[in-house]
């Protein structure tokens, strides 16, 4: 058996195992991965950093601890991106443990703010982020369908009170917020079919502006949305969240996490091609040897 | 007879829903309403059938002696533990005797299942008396301890800090791991399905490569042209072969629901 | 004559300026208006005209339609219109009361009045009462608006049928049509021709492999409840497989995600035992229920693949992330897979680590094919004329609408569902 035929028949357990070290030599290693920036992205960090201070932004936390890896990056970016240039924020978690995922994201967000820092050449003085000034966290209900499509009348259909229990009414940045009509733009950070029932019932029936924030395997998807109008942005993974991440002068988790998943898809692709050489190869050979 | 009726029952309400959609009156609606209603009941009798054959699938196995029935110990006891933290909730600050009754709550179960899966019969009896009095001690700790109670109707056992714990420290942790396995599934996959073996594949493989080459950085002005051939890639040729696929499977939601109406297919139901 | 037109064209050509002149005073004069705000807000606006309220079509009743020209004072003329106010009272003289929770913005036309069906509702609207619509055209301070006259008495009512779905109905019976003369055809004995699925014709073969191995056959009915489509197709699938089973004496295992499933698979793997003549051999521990919990599921399926090494594994229903992680450990495992589902995003993580897939809609006839029975055979050839009957009208929307026209434009409105 030569080299190729080795190859050709080589044990998943091996590429496994490589796949695993390429991973922790990548993690090991401190060099930077140069972040490509795409149109999708871009427009998602160019509206929410031309809206005027003040603006609210709606943010729904879809996902589930199973896909806090590549989803949390994206939430923070933007969270942060929100907060710094001084707009409100309106989050909904709509899948069962959402709400722990946007309640962690918010705790450590409020943490982080309260640092003077500098990004992209604007200073920033730190400040406390306030709940019911800054941002209202509503919550979860169950049916997200009949929620998304309930919130397009009145948030208060849904939600009467916040997250925390406090009158909707009563809390400051809430004053005179009917609807979607009120917010600058909603962003569906999820892992599953949520999405489907923001574009059906959310903005196919009210017409908000749309961004999504999705899985790598389920970016590809959604793409024909974006040609044909009805989102206005995908961030797709944890490259999404890297993009942002890179284009508010915020390096966070998923540029590190590029650090590891730019060497696997090479090393991926490299397995690809030398499975093909051996395959390509040996057939040469018994071509050869059949003559 | 045994199939008849199933069948009489799957045409009338299998009728009845196709007409249901084409019927917007209250009358209708009510109906349809009143029948998912069915579904949430008969779904919840089932899901305690689910129970007790998982139940009763574990104890044979330690029964059995089965090669491994540590696993189905294992199994019985998250069951049964994360169902007490679901029902109860302490009052308090402090825990009191809330852990040393789960443990002999537990214990006392356990000698159930051994009652039940011992063969000889005086060992048997004395486990489940032993179990009887764990139970007992059990039901006496519960009353004379204040510091938790049971909450059968209201959440508090969902608040539990004892359950909140195990399912964040140990489902969440676990859930994750089975899901990022796919990683090393994908490439392995990966690795051994893109071959150019004749044309076809050759075209997928070259597809393939295009889109995985999509953002990689380290391309350069390549980059661009490969973002743009991915992006027709995924919009034109996939789109539409996506699109053939559902609408084959939209006809054939169709024609299974249409035979199984009209009770030409029947071998759900076990007739060949 | 000529001579006269002529005249009167430069007299009406002369006249467009002067017309000019006279439309920008106007102007003036109503932005000069605007200086004064005050004065503005409280001249009462025109009010809307040609207010009309239906009962709403093709729905369970309880709704009104109500529409009208907005005020001349919306968008022209004294723009002094913000809002509009649909009031509505069962007595055309007395105690209107505004419908929806907030007022309508300017240029609205129309609202659908929607009210509840139940009586214990607040917002509850009875059908086949009299009732009577007026709006009012408000400016910015809430109490100087003008409203409409009254329109009414109207009744709403819910109807029997929804037009907006004829073209479904009528669909859904030229197909019944198709598959009955089909299956009258087959009965009559007519040479129905299949083309052969790789998948199907595994399925035998994987059988015998296991009874040869001395192994069991791992059956998986995926993440589906008893409700879909996959799933019954899938349940199809598994009596002829427990059938073949129960006459080879093969171990097969089933563990359920789904309770309800579980009960329907339990009966169907022992009715087959039953039909096989082997009531005695039936194990109901061989289908199980194992948890709902998705990953946990994975888990313990992997697990018993792991342990009990089965020859076969069929996965056939309802499958999302956790496919590939189920079809690369049998892999491992070296079992034989056959997979078959209708979620288009796992069909290729099935085709990539199976050796047999059965794509979208071949699912649902793998059924037809294992039985061979000229009644099933027929029901799929019924199905491939529909199938080719849409492929005809899709070529012909897609020409008309390259085409265009009034009259093409017509005939797609034919095939449009509202719903």
């Amino acid at each position: 058996m030569n080299i190729f035929e080795k190859m050709m028949s080589l044990d998943r357990r091996w590429v496994f195992l490589s796949l695993l070290i390429v991973c922790v030599a990548g993690y090991a290693s401190k060099s930077e991965t140069p972040i490509l920036i795409n149109d999708e992205v871009k427009s998602i960090y160019n509206f929410i950093d031309e809206l005027p201070a003040g603006e609210i932004v709606f943010v729904a936390i879809d996902y589930d601890p199973n896909a806090l890896a590549e989803l949390h990056p994206m939430t923070y970016a933007v969270m942060e991106h929100c907060f710094r240039k001084d707009l409100k924020v309106i989050f909904t978690a709509l899948s069962q443990n959402g709400p722990g995922m946007a309640d962690l994201a918010i705790r450590d967000i409020t943490d982080s703010l309260k640092f003077d820092r500098t990004y992209n050449g604007v200073e920033y003085k730190g400040k406390e982020i306030v709940n019911g000034v800054d941002y209202t966290f509503l919550g979860y209900k169950p049916y997200f369908a009949f929620i998304i499509l309930g919130m397009g009348q009145d948030f208060r259909l849904q939600f009467p009170t916040d997250y925390y229990g406090t009158p909707l009414d009563s809390l400051p940045m809430m004053q005179g917020v009917l609807n979607y009509d009120d917010v600058a733009c909603v962003i569906d950070i999820s892992a599953g079919n949520i999405t489907d029932a923001w574009i059906t019932y959310g903005q196919g029936k009210y017409g908000f502006k749309l961004a999504l924030g999705l899985t790598g395997v389920m970016a590809a998807d959604f793409y024909p949305y974006l040609n044909s109008g009805q989102i206005f942005g995908i961030m797709g993974g944890m490259l999404g969240a890297a993009q942002y991440e890179k284009l508010a002068d915020n390096p966070g988790l998923a540029i590190d996490g590029m650090r590891v998943q730019v060497p696997a898809h090479i090393f991926i692709i490299f397995f690809i091609l030398m499975g093909n050489v051996g395959f390509i190869v040996s057939r040469r050979a018994k071509a050869r040897g059949g003559n | 007879m045994r199939r008849q009726i199933p069948f009489a029952l799957v045409f009338i309400f299998g009728t009845f829903m196709v007409f249901q959609y084409f019927v917007p009156h209250e009358t209708s609606e009510w109906i349809y309403e009143y029948l998912l209603d069915w579904i949430a009941i008969i779904g919840i009798f089932a899901l305690a059938l689910g129970i007790w054959s998982f139940y009763k699938v574990s104890v044979d196995k330690i029964k059995d002696k089965n090669e491994d029935w540590p696993y189905s110990v294992i199994s019985l006891s998250g069951l049964f533990v994360m169902i007490f933290f679901g029902f109860t909730a302490r009052t308090g600050e402090s825990w009191g005797f809330y852990f040393p009754a789960l443990l002999i709550l537990t214990a006392g179960l356990g000698m159930f299942t051994m009652a039940y899966t011992e063969t000889s019969s005086s060992k048997s009896k004395t486990s489940a008396m032993i179990g009887l009095g764990l139970i007992v001690v059990f039901v006496i700790i519960s009353i004379m301890d204040n510091s938790w109670n049971f909450y059968f109707y209201t959440q508090e056992g969902l608040k539990n800090i004892a359950f909140i714990s195990f399912f964040e420290h140990i489902m969440i942790p676990i859930q994750a791991t089975m899901f990022s396995l796919l990683a090393f599934f994908i490439s392995s996959a990966a690795y051994r399905a893109f071959r150019a073996r004749n044309l076809l594949s050759s075209i997928l493989l070259i597809a393939a490569l295009i889109v995985m080459l999509r953002f990689n950085p380290y391309l350069g002005p390549v980059s661009g042209l490969m973002a743009d051939g991915a992006d027709w890639l995924i919009n034109v040729p996939n789109l539409a072969a996506k699109r053939a696929i559902i609408i084959g499977i939209g006809l054939g939601i169709v024609a299974t629901s249409l035979k199984v109406l009209l009770g030409i297919e029947r071998s759900y139901m076990g007739k060949g | 004559m000529r001579i006269k037109y002529s005249f009167l064209l430069a007299l009406f050509l002369l006249l467009i300026p002067f017309s000019a002149l006279i439309f920008g005073q106007d102007g003036a004069a109503a932005s000069g208006e605007t200086e004064s705000a005050d004065s503005l807000a409280l001249t009462l606006p025109a009010p809307v005209t040609n207010l009309k309220a239906i009962n709403t079509p093709n729905d369970h009743g309880h709704s009104f339609t109500v529409t009208w020209d907005i005020s001349a004072d919306d968008g022209g003329g004294l723009k002094n219109v913000l809002f509009y106010r649909v009031m509505r009272s069962d007595n055309p003289d007395s105690s209107f009361k505004q419908r929806g929770e907030n007022k309508l913005p300017r240029g609205a036309s129309t609202y659908q009045d929607n009210g509840s069906k139940r009586k214990e509702s607040d917002d509850f609207s009875a059908d086949f009462t009299d009732f009577y619509y007026r709006i009012d055209a408000i400016t910015i301070d809430s109490n100087v608006f003008s409203s409409s006259g009254i329109y009414g008495p109207v009744q709403s009512k819910g109807e029997w049928y929804n037009t907006g779905r004829t073209p479904v109905l009528v669909a859904v019976i030229i197909f019944l049509i198709l598959t009955m003369i089909f299956v009258a055809l087959a009965k009559k004995g007519a040479d129905l021709y299949i083309r052969p699925l790789a998948g199907i014709e595994a399925v035998d073969d994987a059988i015998g492999r296991a009874t040869e191995m001395g192994k069991p056959i791992l059956y998986i009915l995926g993440l589906g409840g008893a409700d879909q489509i996959a799933t019954i197709a899938s349940f199809t699938i598994l009596s002829r497989v427990a059938k073949q089973v129960a006459e080879y004496q093969t171990k097969l295992i089933v563990p359920c995600y789904d309770p309800i499933v579980m009960t329907v698979a339990q009966d169907i793997v022992k009715s087959s035992f039953m039909d096989a003549g082997r009531v005695d051999d039936y194990k109901e521990e061989s289908v199980y229920f194992v948890t709902q919990s998705q990953f946990a599921y994975v888990a313990a399926v992997n697990g018993t693949m792991l342990r009990e090494l089965p020859a076969t594994n069929m996965y056939m229903g309802k499958f999302y992330a956790e496919s590939l992680i189920l079809a690369e450990t049998g892999a491992l495992a070296g079992s034989i897979q056959i997979s078959g589902t209708d979620e288009i995003a796992q069909i290729p993580f099935f085709v990539v680590a199976c050796d047999y897939t059965l794509i979208g809609e071949e699912l649902y006839a793998a059924s037809a094919y294992l039985g061979k029975e000229p009644i099933l055979l027929g029901s799929l050839k019924g199905q491939d004329m529909a199938k080719a009957a849409i492929i005809v009208l899709m070529i012909i929307g897609v020409v008309t609408a390259n085409i265009g026209g009034e009259t093409l434009e017509n005939f797609r409105e034919l095939f449009k569902v509202i719903n």
